[in-house]
């Protein structure tokens, strides 16, 4: 992707519908996501939140039936035009999920395998090393580079995700529910993480968690399913985190973050 | 969904800022009538009393407290917890303006009032119905009504400045009342206050409701210029 101008936002949608054939999932989404910010994406179950999440790095392409119209800005382009390559795109943008999923090798072999395969030319030793600086998980693995990644608990195992993203120095860093598989103290290092990680890079997560939204987050889109029973999802209030939870503008999102809805 | 437990708590804690808000007005108006009719009796036990508003404002503090911890509110329950630790503060300090009222009568001993107490008792009637008007608007957020007491602030300010011009004359045409006179002067500040206090509930009111601060305006910084 070429850079034509310097874009204000990391991410901008544009009227984005994602459609699972003729389902529309998503409907008429236009956010702007600062960059080096969080924002989280937060709303009930079955609102779209992880699907909006995949359309920023067409995931949801690898969906049989699913397509979007609307538009994806990144770095002033549209990632659904046509010219362009979504491996290419993915290569801008990092994403972890809700359970870790490390390969099934050893810790420096995670980190080193995807910038190989991207063609990373300079020291992978360093590379390795600065990755899991990045991710907070270098003074607990430096010794056992060479141990294989399942042997890790769930939280470094998400932590030697996170570096494995960074190594390939993404913009933009997509978190699916990143913390919900793990522990309170692992939370807690993957949420003091991100406010590390969002200095060089743009975050977006979503989280059932509304504590850790409101902890987390600089920005926050609250989803809903659409009044008139389409079952579409969308995003009905996009503020600072901090109004959100504090004198939030709809009252659906007032009752979902006061835990009234559902 | 209704989240019966924490909103059968938040009822409770407004229940009891209710409760304490009527302890502080009965302890203005018995103040100042104890004061009224010299009897020291009435005084002390304004005094003990105000231990009780004490008591009672700790109580309501803890509540809140837990309640923040345990079922961490947001948005317009955050408001309203955060609203309620500040309100009990303030009817805690208004507590021991009455209190303050008390330790006069009790300080004058022997000597008898400078003069009838007529705008005193005024003043105390309508801080104390300022009081209850401001926290029945509280209890319905009816920001209007909140709106509309801080103004009424300065029938207290001009009864204030009466008694104020009055004790002047008598220390004048006699320096030898000049204790007697601050006394009364005293109880006559304590009541302004009151009223001053009611408006920083108001503001609470309104912001509870809207999420807005703003100051209501009475003339009370003009009251000071003059």
């Amino acid at each position: 992707m070429q850079n034509t101008q310097i874009p204000e936002y990391a991410i901008e949608t544009k009227n984005l519908f994602v459609f699972y054939g003729s389902f529309a999932a998503v409907s008429e989404v236009n956010l702007k996501i600062e960059k080096q910010k969080v924002t989280a994406i937060i709303g009930p179950s079955g609102c779209g939140k992880s699907t909006l999440l995949r359309a920023f790095n067409r995931m949801n392409d690898f969906v049989p039936s699913s397509y979007v119209t609307g538009e994806v800005l990144m770095r002033g382009q549209n990632i659904y035009g046509s010219n362009i390559d979504p491996v290419e795109v993915r290569r801008n943008i990092g994403m972890v999920f809700q359970k870790p999923n490390p390969f099934p090798k050893s810790i420096y072999e995670n980190i080193a395998w995807g910038a190989r395969i991207n063609g990373f030319k300079g020291n992978m030793d360093e590379l390795v090393e600065q990755s899991l600086r990045g991710a907070a998980l270098w003074e607990e693995v430096k010794d056992l580079l060479k141990k294989n990644a399942y042997e890790l608990s769930g939280g470094q195992q998400q932590r030697l995700c996170i570096a494995r993203t960074i190594a390939i120095q993404p913009d933009i860093i997509l978190m699916d529910e990143p913390a919900s598989a793990l522990d309170p103290i692992s939370t807690l290092r993957i949420e003091e993480l991100m406010q590390e990680l969002k200095k060089n890079y743009t975050i977006i997560i979503v989280t059932h968690n509304m504590q850790q939204a409101a902890r987390v987050s600089d920005y926050t889109a609250m989803m809903m399913l659409e009044k008139d029973g389409s079952r579409s999802g969308t995003v009905i209030e996009f503020s600072e985190t901090k109004k959100i939870f504090t004198n939030p503008k709809d009252k659906r999102t007032e009752d979902y973050v006061t835990g009234r809805f559902g | 969904m209704i989240r019966k437990t924490f909103e059968s708590e938040i009822q409770q804690v407004k229940d009891e800022v209710l409760l304490l808000g009527s302890m502080v007005e009965h302890a203005i108006i018995g103040s100042v009538e104890a004061l009224k009719k010299r009897d020291i009796k009435a005084s002390e036990k304004i005094m003990a009393e105000d231990n009780e508003i004490n008591k009672k404002r700790f109580a309501i503090e803890n509540q809140l407290m837990i309640l923040i911890a345990t079922q961490q509110p947001m948005a317009h329950d955050l408001r309203l917890l955060a609203s309620c630790m500040e309100i009990i503060s303030e009817l805690e300090r208004m507590g021991d303006y009455a209190k303050g009222i008390a330790n006069i009568n009790l300080r004058m001993g022997e000597e008898p009032l400078l003069k009838p107490l007529i705008d005193i008792p005024r003043m105390a009637q309508k801080g104390a119905d300022m009081l209850h008007r401001a926290l029945s608007a509280f209890i319905n957020e009816d920001v209007e009504a909140a709106k509309g007491i801080p103004v009424e602030d300065d029938e207290v300010d001009a009864l204030y400045n009466q008694v104020y011009r009055e004790l002047m004359t008598f220390i004048i045409q006699d320096p030898k009342s000049i204790e007697r006179a601050n006394w009364l002067l005293w109880v006559a500040h304590n009541l302004e206050r009151v009223a001053d206090r009611v408006t920083n509930i108001c503001e609470r009111t309104v912001f509870i409701a809207t999420g807005e601060f703003s100051e209501i305006k009475s003339s009370d910084d003009e009251f000071w210029k003059k």
